[in-house]
């Protein structure tokens, strides 16, 4: 047999006979992706909006949002919900670890990406809403928030790439996703080259596909 | 209709606005000249708070504006402006510009609104434009538009801040036409404009502003042919 071979074909075999595990794993994955992106787009929007708003307290909550979560590791973050929230009688599945962790990370880059979206509208926007009697949140949702598609949804589609393959954090916390599955299943028996190039072209066809969904999104916000 | 009393504005260590007192009765048109940085602009804005004062008193339809916050969305509705850059929405159709505060602000059901619109549209040359975005347009289509947009609120007072102003010169006589139109038609109108052709033919008062002053004010014709300030003489010898 060949042993030295890390792609030998009685590896893939047994890649093969281990799909569930892979499934299962690319499920979880799949998720955690889900979930983070809906809570990271909310995030974002909030806090996007917060860094514009009038209020200059509220700006600074969008501040201190972003550089803390931009300017330390995900790794870190999602480690620390797993080992020291329980202290403090936080527990949580870690599905719900991933989704929370790596949605309030990728939060922070949404939301500087619906900043920059707002900042990008002009002025004189808000005023003519507000000159004819909309409130301030109603000049956001239909006159501006609707203007920020075109500078918002390419970085917002950067972020949400990031996040499908920031996922495999969850790995460090055995949370059962497909970068996980494809460790430790390798790990036991050393066929790495099959578990990480399976696990690598997953990943690659989740953001692949995920792309090409946003350009469709970007096309029909152009028109 | 409209009082400003005693109103000074700020921006930073500027003094922008010294003691600003402008009263517009109902109906009145008034038009505001002066160089620019004179706080023309800073002062129409003061009339729907798009500025606040940091002192005086605004009061606009029998409602003092400095003490009622609430009643400010209510002005805002009764005062209608037309800026500059036109400000249109441009992810929305030229209906839709007209129609959106209308039905959101103003609850409207959206036949009557678009009905509202597609008159007022008519009525400033643009009907067959209804279904066009703002930037299919020229500027002073779209300016029309936005003048369209604010009468669909059914304004008592039409504020405008120097609606010609970025307009190219072929451009300007449509909107000035519309304007001098509605003019006539019986509504409180604030002008800031550079248009003295536009201010002579239409305003009941003149103001002059310069350095955050009101310096004159008068009928067009003695302010035209007899200023008495001597910055308005000199502004006026310098643009007729």
């Amino acid at each position: 047999m060949d042993v030295n071979n890390p792609f030998a074909l009685y590896k893939w075999q047994a890649l093969f006979d281990a799909r569930e595990l892979f499934i299962d794993g690319l499920t979880t994955t799949l998720e955690v992706t889900v979930g983070a992106l809906v809570l990271s787009i909310l995030l974002g929007i909030v806090f996007g909006i917060a860094g514009v708003f009038p209020n200059r307290v509220i700006r600074a909550l969008n501040r201190v949002y972003v550089e803390f979560f931009q300017n330390t590791p995900l790794v870190i973050q999602v480690i620390f919900i797993y080992n020291a929230l329980p202290h403090i009688h936080i527990v949580m599945p870690v599905l719900l670890i991933g989704i929370i962790g790596v949605g309030v990370y990728t939060g922070a880059y949404m939301a500087e990406a619906v900043r920059g979206g707002i900042m990008s509208v002009s002025k004189g926007q808000l005023e003519a809403a507000m000159s004819q009697g909309f409130n301030y949140w109603q000049a956001m949702w239909y006159i501006i928030l609707p203007q920020t598609k075109k500078v918002m949804l390419p970085a917002m589609a950067n972020q949400a790439i990031n996040l499908v393959k920031n996922t495999s954090v969850l790995a460090m916390i055995a949370g059962g996703d497909l970068m996980y599955q494809a460790d430790s299943w390798s790990g036991s028996n050393m066929y790495y080259g099959p578990a990480y190039f399976t696990a690598g072209v997953s990943y690659w066809i989740i953001c692949f596909l995920l792309s090409k969904y946003i350009n469709k999104l970007e096309k029909k916000a152009e028109v | 209709m409209i009082h400003l009393s005693g109103v000074n504005k700020y921006f930073g260590n500027n003094h922008v606005l010294k003691d600003i007192n402008l009263h517009v009765k109902p109906a009145e048109k008034v038009v505001v000249i002066g160089p620019s940085g004179s706080g023309k602009s800073t002062m129409i804005r003061c009339i729907n708070q798009l500025e606040k004062p940091d002192s005086g008193e605004v009061t606009v339809d029998g409602i003092n504006l400095m003490k009622s916050k609430a009643q400010l969305k209510k002005i805002r509705q009764e005062a209608a402006m037309v800026f500059q850059q036109f400000n249109l929405y441009p992810h929305k159709t030229v209906l839709e510009n007209l129609t959106i505060a209308p039905i959101l602000v103003q609850g409207k059901n959206r036949d009557e609104a678009e009905q509202s619109g597609l008159d007022f549209l008519a009525r400033v040359g643009l009907k067959d434009k209804a279904s066009a975005y703002p930037s299919q347009l020229s500027g002073g289509q779209q300016q029309r538009v936005a003048i369209a947009r604010a009468l669909n609120m059914h304004p008592k007072i039409m504020l405008f801040d120097e609606p010609t102003s970025a307009l190219d010169p072929e451009m300007i006589k449509e909107v000035l036409d519309v304007m001098v139109g509605l003019a006539h038609s019986g509504i409180t109108m604030v002008c800031v404009t550079h248009e003295m052709g536009f201010a002579r033919e239409v305003a009941d008062h003149v103001i002059f502003m310069a350095d955050g002053q009101i310096l004159e004010t008068g009928t067009p014709s003695a302010f035209f042919d007899n200023p008495q300030n001597e910055r308005a003489q000199q502004f006026l010898s310098k643009i007729l």
